[in-house]
């Protein structure tokens, strides 16, 4: 599968790279669905004799082709909310040298950052490799309410019903885009939903 | 002099009103006859007598009014005030600094009594009269930042600074123009403010970081900033957008010399001392079209600038739907005659208008 070269945009929007091997003792890999590709591309025995991958399939068959890697260790999780206690208990145990990479979609990239940051890693030594949905997980300004796998522009939050806008606007705290309600000057003047990166209006 | 407070309201009847005092001394923004950003740095050292930048924080007849308003946004959004943890002692560090400047600077209004560790303060216009144990927080009712900035007119970032950068790590945000301190938080200097236009790309956060870094204890810098605000209402917040949105489509020709307020910010910039922090208090003033056309000069200019803003300015400052209408509004009070440099009204030596 291609990657998706997403346009340029504001500072505060993340920006993803290619997963390398590091040196050192121990890695841990996070990814979910597509994100599996990133992890064979960069896969090498010495690599796995050392690594834990966390991977959450969303649906995809990649999990047997992680787990012939032969990984250190490896967990397949249902979810990533059925997976983050997992994660965070292996960041807290973990010392500064670990080697953490991301891949996947960009809500599973910024979730897991988060947990690494607060764990105390510094959000530049983690790296990350986007594959798959370029869905972003939103946060309505109004209400507060996460909405998950938001591919198209407008759409409606999932806690209040308010009809948001998609900006490019992100926060490393929440993992999410912000959205802001599109037709608070116009009640009901809602264009029609279109996909993110269709041509056009970038707010 | 005597300060008295306005009995007033920033929401629903919208009583708020500038005395001539007020209008006197309202910070008009443009000191030529375009606006274009920059990094408008200048040391907080004072200013003209009666003007907002005589004292280190300014208080004037809206102290009361905007307090009660503050304090109704928090009761409806406790959001809107957020320490990171590290951020505590730059709280004590901004308790101290408003507490120490107000009773310097208003006797008068509040006292400040220190023994040792144990604080009184005195704020005579709220009615508060507590004594504390400072650097204690099970002594104060809330937290430092909130404690103190519930009886401080404007906004408060206060700003962690590492790693060659200032950090959003702490902040009072009510009067805010349109941004979110909750989504905002802990995000560096050029992350809250990406979605800003134009400026990136001419180096002005650049610039303006590596003088915000060099900021000395006791020498603080201002710089004004400016927007669009239909209505006086204080609570622009993306929070309530959808609630106040609707607003701005409520002005007609016919009110718009009541209805349109140009909103201005005054920001400074002081270093805390224990913390090394940066608090950059956004102080808001308002004031109505009609008003402000009692000033000559203020209107030719304000005409000139509207007119002249670039398209992607309007629109970040959210008027550009109304942009004819302002000046359809504000060409009756541009005559074509030339403006004297600064933003003073200059009323003795400035032409009337010629009608």
């Amino acid at each position: 599968m291609s990657k998706f070269e997403f346009p340029t945009s504001i500072i505060s929007r993340p920006v993803y790279g290619t997963l390398k091997a590091r040196s050192g003792k121990h890695h841990l890999m996070i990814a979910d669905a597509e994100g599996a590709e990133a992890i064979l591309d960069v896969a090498t025995p010495d690599l796995m004799a050392n690594s834990h991958i966390i991977y959450i399939p969303l649906g995809t068959d990649y999990a047997d082709k992680l787990r012939a890697l032969s990984p250190a260790q490896f967990y397949v999780g249902p979810t990533y909310a059925a997976s983050v206690s997992r994660i965070r208990r292996v960041l807290e145990r973990s010392n500064m040298g670990l080697n953490i990479y991301l891949s996947g979609t960009e809500g599973l990239m910024g979730q897991a950052q988060n947990e690494a940051m607060q764990a105390g890693f510094a959000h530049s030594a983690i790296q990350t490799e986007h594959r798959g949905s370029i869905a972003r997980r939103m946060q309505c300004v109004h209400c507060k309410g996460i909405t998950e796998d938001v591919e198209m522009d407008p759409f409606v939050c999932s806690h209040c019903g308010l009809n948001l806008f998609v900006r490019d606007h992100y926060s490393r705290r929440w993992a999410a885009y912000q959205g802001v309600c599109i037709d608070a000057e116009d009640p009901g003047n809602v264009p029609a939903s279109k996909g993110i990166y269709a041509q056009g209006d970038e707010v | 002099m005597t300060l008295q407070f306005n009995d007033e309201t920033f929401r629903d009847d919208y009583t708020f009103k500038n005395s001539q005092r007020a209008i006197d001394r309202f910070p008009f923004p443009f000191h030529e006859d375009s606006y274009m950003y920059s990094v408008n740095m200048e040391q907080h050292r004072g200013g003209p007598k009666d003007s907002i930048y005589e004292m280190r924080f300014d208080v004037d007849e809206h102290y009361v009014a905007e307090m009660r308003d503050r304090a109704l946004v928090l009761a409806d959004d406790p959001l809107r005030c957020q320490s990171l943890p590290h951020m505590t002692l730059a709280g004590w560090d901004l308790l101290e600094v408003i507490m120490v400047s107000k009773s310097e600077d208003y006797p008068d209004l509040f006292e400040l009594h220190r023994d040792g560790d144990t604080w009184r303060w005195v704020n005579k216009p709220l009615g508060i009269d507590d004594t504390f144990t400072f650097m204690d927080e099970t002594t104060l009712p809330y937290g430092p930042l909130e404690y103190i900035t519930r009886q401080a007119q404007g906004d408060f970032c206060v700003l962690d600074q590492r790693e060659e950068n200032l950090w959003m790590d702490a902040g009072m945000i009510t009067t805010q123009a349109d941004w979110s301190l909750d989504f905002d938080l802990g995000m560096n200097f050029f992350e809250w403010h990406a979605p800003v236009p134009l400026a990136h790309e001419k180096g002005i956060f650049t610039r303006a970081l590596k003088f915000l870094l060099s900021i000395q204890q006791g020498a603080p810098a201002r710089r004004l900033n400016w927007t669009m605000t239909v209505n006086p209402l204080l609570d622009t917040s993306p929070e309530n957008y959808h609630k106040w949105g609707i607003q701005k489509t409520s002005v007609t020709p016919e009110n718009i010399g009541t209805k349109q307020h140009l909103r201005v910010e005054l920001q400074s910039f002081f270093r805390l001392p224990r913390s090394n922090a940066l608090v950059f208090p956004i102080r808001c003033y308002l004031c109505s079209f009609d008003d402000l056309m009692t000033k000559a000069k203020w209107g030719r200019r304000l005409h000139r600038v509207i007119r002249d803003l670039p398209d992607e300015l309007a629109t970040y400052k959210g008027f550009i739907d109304n942009r004819q209408m302002m000046l359809d509004y504000l060409s009756k009070f541009d005559d074509g005659l030339p403006t004297s440099d600064g933003v003073f009204a200059n009323e003795d030596t400035e032409p009337a208008l010629k009608v």
